[in-house]
């Protein structure tokens, strides 16, 4: 059990949330003039921005596959986006996060379509509070639509876990530091498929299933905003034309 | 049985209709549901279902016109940057209509890299690159005149319906326009006023593709630029 109280006796967590709640999230896309696809997430205090580039002609030409596209993934935390400075070269989380972001991803595209060929995505996390790489997820998948990339589906990702003996979601960093588990969920809606589901610490059987349950209705209720994202751009677009007009 | 009704903006994974029905470009069939496959306007036709991106990479076709840029010089011809995900390539015996002998001639005299040239898809499929042929009319090197870039999936918008748009466009201006299908237009034109009014409408285009009444709004465009120049 942890020095600080994670949970207070209302229920309400640190930051004023119930155990159910999610983090306020903004999204935005298309805002990146060089990259064919782009997004920028905030959930909470992390802010990540993603550019996709592709499907572009593959690069070392060896590396292309003949029947699909090859899809690259790189996420990297800026130096200052933690309260230490965080050196810029990879490190071994980094490069971890990247391959499963990556294979979180991968289910959704359409990589078929484009054999020989190349996807490739960079996520840059500029400020980082706890659950990074799920807002990863929902960002690359905003991106990836931005882009034009035919998809099975948005994914939308979202964290569930253990604080002070209670089951919360959408952990920040402090109540991942301090609490008793963390377990990252990724799901790709119209397939009812889970493309992401790690863990660390301790749950019981119970407790996962609850745990899993939670983590999905809190994605869903990511993806319905990252819909609502990508179809306001262009509506917006609409209505300023109506007010031209 | 759901169905969704006509021109609505789609996103990935947007459930479109349930049922008896086809699954038309950019969507797929999963448990005899339709989704889209992409960020688009669904378009219903009979008993099909079909998404039109509003955004997305040119993909090659046999047959499409496309403009190019000469980005490489090899032994036997030159490799053309189509915008496209797949480099094309412009054999010598397309150009020139003989076998080449490298002792009398040199291949960067007759085209050099960072030429540009309209071209024809004679050849593509998923194993091999793109072929193209420069050979016919309307195609071949590009001597003068100013490219435009348009997202390649709004091409059919600035055709218009039986080329309508292109044609209004053509006619108002005076201007000549060669339409590349890989989002890449060449404006050709004696008075740079006419061709800047082009490049503006091109613009227009690209921003409003997705609404409809478009043809009619670069109608009136045109015209208050004429206006203009009266003035």
């Amino acid at each position: 059990m942890s020095v600080q109280k994670l949970v207070n006796e209302k229920g309400l967590r640190i930051d004023g949330r119930r155990l159910d709640e999610i983090r306020p999230i903004k999204m935005e896309v298309g805002l990146l003039a060089n990259a064919d696809g782009s997004a920028y997430v905030e959930q909470g205090r992390n802010k990540v921005l993603v550019a996709v580039y592709g499907p572009r002609e593959a690069h070392p030409k060896y590396v292309g596959l003949h029947d699909r596209a090859v899809i690259r993934c790189r996420y990297h935390m800026a130096p200052f986006s933690t309260e230490e400075r965080k050196s810029p070269a990879p490190s071994r989380r980094e490069v971890e996060i990247s391959k499963v972001v990556r294979e979180a991803l991968e289910p959704a595209i359409f990589s078929e379509q484009y054999p020989r060929s190349m996807i490739d995505i960079f996520i840059e996390v500029l400020q980082s509070d706890g659950g990074s790489r799920c807002v990863s997820i929902t960002a690359a998948s905003l991106a990836l639509a931005d882009a034009g990339i035919p998809l099975r589906d948005l994914v939308a990702a979202c964290a569930v876990g253990k604080i002070d003996g209670n089951l919360a979601v959408d952990l920040s960093d402090i109540e991942d530091k301090l609490g008793d588990a963390d377990m990252p969920v990724a799901i790709i809606p119209a397939l009812n498929r889970i493309s992401l589901l790690q863990m660390d610490g301790l749950f019981t059987e119970e407790e996962f299933v609850k745990a899993l349950d939670l983590a999905r209705n809190a994605c869903m209720k990511i993806y319905e905003i990252q819909k609502q994202t990508l179809r306001q751009k262009y509506l917006q677009e609409k209505e300023e034309d109506n007010e031209k007009g | 049985m759901k169905m969704l009704e006509k021109r609505r903006l789609a996103t990935p994974g947007d459930l479109l209709v349930e049922g008896d029905y086809i699954a038309g470009k950019n969507t797929y069939k999963e448990d005899g549901k339709i989704y889209s496959q992409r960020l688009g306007l669904v378009e219903f036709d009979g008993k099909k279902v079909s998404v039109v991106p509003l955004k997305g990479p040119y993909i090659p076709k046999v047959g499409d016109v496309v403009i190019g840029l000469v980005s490489d010089v090899s032994l036997n011809g030159w490799t053309v940057d189509i915008n496209a995900p797949y480099k094309a390539v412009l054999s010598v015996m397309d150009v020139t209509g003989k076998s080449f002998s490298p002792k009398f001639e040199t291949l960067t005299k007759i085209l050099d890299i960072g030429e540009v040239v309209v071209g024809k898809i004679v050849a593509f499929d998923r194993t091999r690159d793109p072929t193209l042929s420069i050979r016919g009319p309307g195609l071949g090197k590009i001597e003068d005149g100013v490219i435009v870039n348009l997202t390649p999936t709004k091409v059919p918008r600035l055709i218009g319906k039986k080329g309508s748009m292109i044609n209004m466009l053509k006619n108002e201006t005076g201007c000549e326009i060669i339409v590349g299908q890989n989002g890449k237009i060449l404006v050709k034109g004696r008075d740079p006023k006419k061709v800047n009014q082009v490049i503006k409408a091109i613009k227009i285009i690209e921003g409003e593709a997705h609404t409809t009444g478009l043809t009619d709004r670069i109608k009136v465009f045109l015209e208050s630029e004429k206006k203009g120049e009266a003035d």
